[in-house]
């Protein structure tokens, strides 16, 4: 790490910790910002970067370290508390009002008063209007939010930032759901603001927006920070290398043996976005049994609508699916399990489980039919073989399976959900993120269980945007970007800037379109 | 020092535990409470005569508290119950005395048993709708089974033009006496309607604890999108809750005319306030996933006997109101206290394992 003179950093973060129940997000982090410069931070999912900027924000607070402005230590009680020090945020979930207008949202909490006389509607579209303009938003500021589409909302988020007159502006992926015009006009004004002296936070996976736009540049990594460096001085490999690093984390040994036939087929399978595009576009793909196919992506690549479409969540999906050579042609969910195919859910609490409902109830939902005698009656010792069973192949720290299934860790909890998928029996097994949000030790479990049941013959398809995962655990790997399949390349042929370069390709195709 | 310390611990632990197994047999202790109350209060109120006919009376709530148990626990409402009550009622009776008018000179009239499946459909069809609406048409449940509500009261007026039907005996040669029976007939010395209660009861328990359809109910009302991934055909559940809440209501029809032996088209007015009522008493949960068929049996007699009880004793119907609403408030207000402790003694079992 190179000096920093006091003139230039604006904020400095110093040995900032940040711990949630159990969890070391961010460790011993120190973080200088320059005015006039646009300071990029990069890193995996769950690096620890949106920690850092909602500390910077004043939506967290660290639990050690202090934050400095301008050479003076300042606390944040409350987002507003920052924006009062100059701070604005454009959050990567958008957090606006869909039932109000474009207007109301920019002056939320600020909202020109006329007096007793009330809000004045009229200054407030004024204003609204001319950060509209400078954006080239072409939003009317009377607009609802909810009646525009994503890209759109984005920029009304940006433009309340820019609206705040701020001395630091965070944009936590801010181009997720841009065109490429609109990620140019965004460029431009990020350029204007740089040369009003504005320090500008920016985080973004797209390595090559990144390069373009970035002056500094400070790599995440588990919560510590790897790299720092003026993006002029390095390149894409640099990044990828400080961004992977090479301690090892605990994989389970790939064991050997023979692949079988082809047991899942999907063949241009399409969903359409509710905005326009396809969030899934025209993805083909085969597994054969025994083999572990990992799926690449960034967050909004499609992977997950791609595991949805499969199990028949949409009903206006196209395309054809194939398990061992059949057809499936019935579109819902419950067919779709009893022909084979199980999914894991991304979101384990909103998807995943039924919170009210025991362990017990929980793994055996999926599979009642497999219990149940003279067609009607759950035959309980059945059941409960069942469910003991999976509490030990699974290694389930359940002291009781009556117990609600919120009463355990979330590592288990993600075995619960596991377990519910496999006593359905299936063939093709579908794994959305099945390391998120877990501890090492259930990690290691879940990999060991994903290697033993690929050596069972499952097809087994998992998705992961954590570079190291994909590695290690994949036969082969599939790389999904904006929605399309990019890439699928042999585990022994694929490197990882080949997956980390096609994971941003589908963007820059439809960039080179644009144009 | 280390003893100093962790007794205060333990004894905070085991008490918890016992306010916790307290709060889990509220709903027994009010009703033994309750049951305690009126016998030392209210005269005659434990005699044989006094327990039969408050049965009948709890029954008819129970009937109905039953369907809305299934339908909270999917994390629904249905209000439309009392007002199927009322058009069952018009159709039985109706059936009975007048027949069905072909329009040419023919009339079909049916026999009693015939009668009573026939009520028992139409209570299942308004379900259905119920469901249909909900389901297929994404309408909220609360205003699809408000419409319902009205629309079959509506019917059930116009089948009369407001009128009773009165005299249901029936004609020996149409095969359409009897009716009696179920509100007034007795086997074994017990009401037929009770009989009733207690085979319905037990196939509802049955169906909530050892089918597939019984745990699927609770899986729809405590994550629906997570009962969706799973597989479970979350419209045919609620269909069913649906349709086995119109088929109650029309049991309580028919037991109702039958006491009567006349129907009236207003019969059933805001009981669908009371079986909301008895099935939160017994603890189901309004947010859904919860709930239990013998909890909302014993939440039924609870307020059964608190009504009948305080009649006997003479208390103003007015008063009654608002004790039954103050029992209501306090038994979802500990039901919430409940759920807190609850975590909080999970938690530090947990902290305790390490």
């Amino acid at each position: 790490m190179f000096p920093v003179e006091d003139d230039t950093c604006v904020l400095r973060l110093e040995d900032v910790t940040k711990v949630y129940s159990g969890i070391v997000a961010v460790r011993h982090a120190n973080l200088a910002l320059r005015r006039g410069a646009v300071n990029v931070l990069v890193g995996e999912n769950g690096a620890g970067k949106s920690t850092l900027m909602r500390i910077i924000a004043g939506v967290e607070k660290p639990s050690l370290g202090r934050i400095l402005i301008d050479g003076e230590e300042v606390e944040f009680h409350s987002p507003a508390d920052a924006q009062r020090h100059g701070i604005g945020m454009v959050f990567q979930e958008l957090n606006l009002f869909g039932n109000l207008s474009v207007a109301e949202n920019i002056f939320a909490t600020r909202e020109i008063m006329r007096g007793v006389r009330g809000i004045d509607h009229r200054a407030q579209v004024e204003k609204a209007n001319h950060f509209l303009d400078k954006l080239d938003a072409g939003i009317n500021a009377e607009t609802l939010v909810e009646d525009l589409p994503i890209g759109q909302q984005q920029l009304v988020e940006i433009a309340k930032a820019i609206s705040l007159d701020t001395r630091i502006l965070i944009l936590d992926e801010p181009t997720s759901a841009l065109s490429a015009a609109e990620v140019d006009v965004l460029f431009k004004v990020i350029g204007e603001l740089k040369a009003q002296g504005v320090a500008i936070v920016y985080i973004s996976h797209r390595l090559e927006e990144l390069m373009r736009i970035g002056d500094y540049i400070t790599v995440l990594r588990d919560g510590q920070i790897t790299g720092h460096a003026m993006v002029r001085d390095i390149d894409t490999k640099w990044i990828v290398r400080s961004m992977i690093g090479s301690d090892a984390k605990d994989f389970a040994k790939s064991v050997d043996h023979r692949l079988g036939e082809e047991m899942f087929r999907a063949e241009d399978i399409c969903l359409p976005r509710k905005t326009g595009g396809l969030a899934v576009d025209h993805v083909s793909i085969s597994v054969r049994a025994g083999e572990v196919l990992g799926i690449y992506g960034l967050m909004g690549a499609g992977r997950s609508e791609f595991f949805e479409c499969v199990m028949g969540q949409h009903a206006h999906a196209t395309g054809s699916i194939r398990v061992g050579g059949v057809e499936v042609a019935d579109r819902d969910t419950s067919r779709r399990i009893r022909e084979g195919m199980a999914l894991i859910p991304e979101d384990r609490q909103r998807e995943g489980l039924v919170q009210a409902l025991s362990i017990a109830s929980n793994l055996t939902l999926a599979s009642l039919d497999r219990f149940v005698r003279f067609g009607f009656h759950i035959a309980g010792e059945r059941e409960q073989s069942a469910i003991q069973s999976a509490i030990r192949d699974l290694a389930i720290k359940a002291p009781n399976p009556d117990f609600e299934v919120t009463s355990m860790s979330g590592g288990n909890q993600q075995k619960v959900v596991i377990g519910k998928a496999l006593m359905t029996e299936p063939k093709v097994l579908l794994m959305d993120e099945p390391s998120r949000g877990i501890d090492v030790g259930a990690k290691a479990d879940v990999f060991r269980t994903m290697r033993r049941l690929a050596g069972e013959g499952l097809a087994i398809l998992f998705s992961t945007s954590d570079l190291e995962e994909v590695m290690a655990l994949s036969d082969r790997i599939a790389v999904m970007s904006n929605g399309r399949l990019v890439a699928v390349i042999d585990r022994k042929d694929a490197t990882e800037e080949m997956i980390v370069k096609a994971s941003a390709e589908g963007h820059k195709t439809t960039r080179e379109l644009a144009q | 020092m280390t003893t100093a310390t962790t007794t205060p611990d333990a004894t905070d632990v085991s008490s918890g535990s016992v306010l916790l197994t307290l709060m889990k047999l509220r709903t027994f202790i009010a009703l033994f409470a309750v049951i305690a109350f009126f016998s030392i209060f209210a005269p005659n109120f434990l005699s044989t005569a006094n327990i039969i006919l408050m049965s009948k009376h709890v029954a008819l709530n129970a009937f109905l508290a039953m369907g809305m148990t299934f339908v909270i626990i999917t994390g629904g409402i249905d209000l439309s119950v009392g007002s199927i009550v009322g058009l069952c009622g018009m159709v039985a009776g109706g059936l009975i005395l007048n027949g069905i008018d072909l329009q040419f000179g023919f009339t079909v009239y049916f026999n009693i048993v015939e009668v009573c499946l026939i009520t028992l459909a139409v209570g299942v069809a308004i379900g259905a709708i119920n469901g249909l609406l909900i389901t297929k048409l994404n309408v909220a449940p609360f205003i699809a089974t408000l419409g319902t509500l009205y629309v079959a009261r509506g019917f059930a007026l116009l089948s009369s033009d407001g009128q009773t039907f009165p005299n249901l005996v029936g004609k020996p040669e149409l095969a359409t006496t009897g009716f009696a029976f179920l509100g007034s007939g007795r086997v074994l010395g017990l009401p037929v309607s009770i009989w009733i209660l207690i085979v319905v009861a037990l196939a509802a328990a049955y169906v909530a604890k050892y089918t597939p359809i019984g745990r699927h109910i609770f899986a729809v009302g405590g994550n629906e999108r997570a009962a969706r991934m799973s597989g479970i055909r979350v419209d045919r559940v609620k269909m069913f809750v649906y349709m086995f809440s119109g088929f109650c209501a029309a049991i309580v029809g028919l037991v109702i005319s039958s006491e009567l032996m006349a129907s009236h088209p207003a019969t059933g007015n805001s009981f669908e306030l009371n079986a909301i009522a008895a099935a939160v008493l017994g603890g189901t949960s309004m947010s859904g996933g919860r709930g239990t068929i013998g909890g909302t049996i014993i939440g039924a007699f609870v307020i059964g006997i608190l009504s009948d009880g305080l009649v006997m004793m003479g208390i103003s119907s007015f008063w009654q109101m608002v004790i039954k609403g103050i029992v209501i408030i306090v038994a979802v207000v500990v039901d919430q206290a409940q759920r807190r402790l609850q975590q909080q003694v999970t938690l530090m079992q947990l902290a305790k394992k390490g």
